[in-house]
């Protein structure tokens, strides 16, 4: 029972991790541009496909990683330069139209470009296998390592945001966009290497989730809907709050969906506990939210009074 | 009486279109785009429930299809327990609505802007997730209704039937939020819109308004709910994922937001727009979001603010 526990939490940070990722850019642009983006999951969905296709033409997961995170990048270039930048001084109600319309768009694209069929991606001989956990538990290599690659990632652009002039500039923008310009800054600039940073983050986190789930064109929506849940929770623009809110709603995702019908059959008897466990699971996140919101409407480390 | 307003003109003119469609797809020989006409009227009682929160009072809910689903449980859920009243299942699905509105609409508004978005959407799919896990409504698949409802005792089996019971509530809705947003409580409502602190200052609070508008847009696209269950003869979670919240949205700002009579030609043209794209290729979808997005970003007003430069009807109602 610990043992399935600490598998499950394992696992839960593992999911969270990938969260934190496609969250972190989001809550970026949320948080500076103060502008809304659906289409956010479809980059970490485009991210999967650049891999999987990247990956099957050179043959190699590496090589595929290599090249699907600058392709990401120029695709979000590209994203921001035709439509997003048209709409930073728009209203939040057109910024969800017109992202509405760019995710049913790309969504379809996926599916004429690479059918609707999931398509997998071959895990590297080097992080294949598993290693031994506590006692008889073993726990496989590839996830441990994408654990890791979702630290470092954190880590770096926690140095990037609090140690750089960038990340200076970034923070001044959130707090005071006019002034900032004031200043001389390009802020337009500064946007646009935020989404592209943004956009490759979720990307990479679609290209190294490629090997453990299969990759189709629903990938995208499932986890946008679980990103925004986390950014909420976290406080719009705060990275920190991005990455513990993260952790928590993967952790209690992963966790209530094993554990829920476990504890419930101690109160009920298991037919009732296994319904009623199916139905408390996937909510048990929007409880979460709808509860940290009830006491605190800026989410964990929202700014108070901030839009 | 002075004349009537343009808006008020111009949605007479849909409806009456709308009345002559079933006859005259009759007598073009193709009866089922009476189906097609009807879906097009049930949303657009839907997109005009979300009008009166989101036109009127600037809150921008991403979880309205919730209550399209609670009305389509309520017709499930009647049809099992031997009611086959319509107007009955309607008031079924109002109760669920408005307890479901009450409790989240609450919490919802102690939030703004994003994090109301955000907060609606999660309440929605709650509720998505709820009846996809109650394994004997048919859990993730929905279940199919045995027949349709009855009014009064008279059946509603025929599309005919339907059709214009489905125009007749569109007509009574468009008519009582006429009513209601010119009333006082419309006011204080797009006050509120306009500049909440002023409204204070006044001496408004603008919460209970804010909530009871939120409880009758609920009310109001639970009745759409039930029609759309009796139009399909079928119920499903779909009917409430975030898609479907997103679609509503769609409808509305393609018509224009805050005059009603744009909620009602939005629902018309993007159904419309559907079905027609539907026709020519299964990846409608990539057309459908390239008009969206086009539309966003060069007719800010949506359909309404094209008729406006175009120098026809539907004046902003402020």
């Amino acid at each position: 029972m610990t043992n399935l526990f600490l598998l499950q939490l394992l696992n839960g940070a593992q999911f969270g991790i990938l969260l934190f990722l496609v969250a972190a850019g989001l809550t970026l642009v949320f948080g500076i541009m103060d502008f809304i983006n659906l289409a956010h999951g479809v980059l970490y969905m485009v991210g999967a496909y650049l891999m999987a296709t990247f990956a099957g033409l050179t043959g190699s997961f590496w090589l595929g990683l290599l090249l699907a995170m600058p392709a990401t990048l120029v695709f979000g270039l590209v994203l921001e330069f035709l439509v997003f930048r048209r709409l930073y001084d728009r209203s939040h109600l057109d910024q969800v139209l017109a992202t509405f319309g760019l995710i049913l768009m790309l969504s379809e694209g996926v599916r004429i470009l690479w059918g609707s069929a999931p398509l997998n991606v071959d895990m590297p001989a080097l992080l294949s296998g598993s290693v031994p956990l506590a006692g008889p538990l073993k726990y496989p290599v590839y996830r441990i390592a994408v654990i890791a690659a979702g630290l470092a990632s954190a880590v770096g652009l926690w140095a990037l945001i609090n140690h750089t002039r960038a990340g200076m500039l970034l923070r001044a923008g959130a707090s005071n966009r006019p002034m900032v310009a004031a200043l001389g800054v390009d802020i337009s600039r500064l946007f646009m290497l935020v989404f592209a940073f943004g956009a490759m983050l979720a990307g990479f986190a679609g290209a190294i989730v490629a090997p453990i789930l299969s990759v189709d064109p629903g990938m995208g929506e499932s986890i946008l809907i679980l990103t925004f849940v986390v950014i909420v929770i976290g406080g719009v623009g705060s990275i920190r709050g991005a990455f513990l809110a993260a952790i928590l709603v993967g952790v209690v995702d992963t966790v209530g969906r094993t554990f829920g019908p476990i504890w419930l059959r101690m109160v009920m008897d298991p037919s009732a506990a296994a319904q009623t466990g199916r139905m408390l699971a996937p909510m048990l996140v929007y409880l979460l939210m709808a509860a940290v919101l009830f006491w605190s409407p800026t989410g964990l480390f929202g700014r108070k009074g901030a839009k | 009486m002075s004349a009537l307003a343009p808006r008020l003109k111009a949605a007479l003119a849909l409806f009456v279109l709308m009345a002559l469609v079933p006859p005259l797809v009759t007598a073009l020989g193709d009866p089922f785009l009476t189906v097609v006409a009807n879906r097009m009227l049930v949303f657009a009682i839907a997109a005009l429930s979300l009008d009166l929160i989101l036109g009127y009072g600037a809150m921008v809910s991403f979880g309205h299809a919730a209550y399209l689903g609670f009305g389509a449980y309520a017709v499930a859920l009647g049809a099992r327990w031997g009611v086959s009243d319509l107007l009955a299942q309607i008031l079924l699905g109002m109760a669920m609505s408005a307890g479901f509105a009450l409790v989240t609409g609450a919490i919802s508004l102690r939030t703004k802007g994003v994090y109301f978005i955000m907060i609606t959407l999660a309440f929605a799919q709650m509720a998505y997730f709820f009846f996809v896990a109650q394994s004997s409504l048919g859990g993730d698949d929905g279940v199919a209704l045995q027949a349709r409802s009855s009014l009064l005792g008279v059946s509603l089996e025929g599309d005919l039937a339907l059709y214009y019971v489905t125009l007749g509530a569109l007509v009574a809705i468009y008519a009582g939020l006429y009513r209601l947003t010119g009333s006082r409580f419309g006011r204080v409502l797009k006050g509120t819109r306009e500049n909440a602190l002023r409204m204070q200052a006044m001496g408004y609070r603008p919460f209970p308004y804010q909530l009871i508008a939120y409880v009758i847009a609920a009310c109001l696209c639970s009745v759409a709910g039930v029609l759309l269950a009796n139009l399909t003869e079928y119920v499903s979670p779909a009917y409430m994922g975030w898609h479907r919240s997103g679609e509503l949205i769609v409808m509305l700002v393609f018509g224009g937001i805050g005059t009603l009579t744009g909620a009602v030609a939005g629902a018309l043209v993007a159904v419309g727009l559907e079905e027609v794209l539907a026709i020519f290729s299964d990846h409608w979808r990539l057309g459908f979001g390239l008009v969206l997005v086009l539309v966003v970003l060069f007719s800010p007003d949506g359909l309404t603010g094209l008729a406006k430069r175009l120098g026809i009807g539907g004046s902003k109602d402020v």
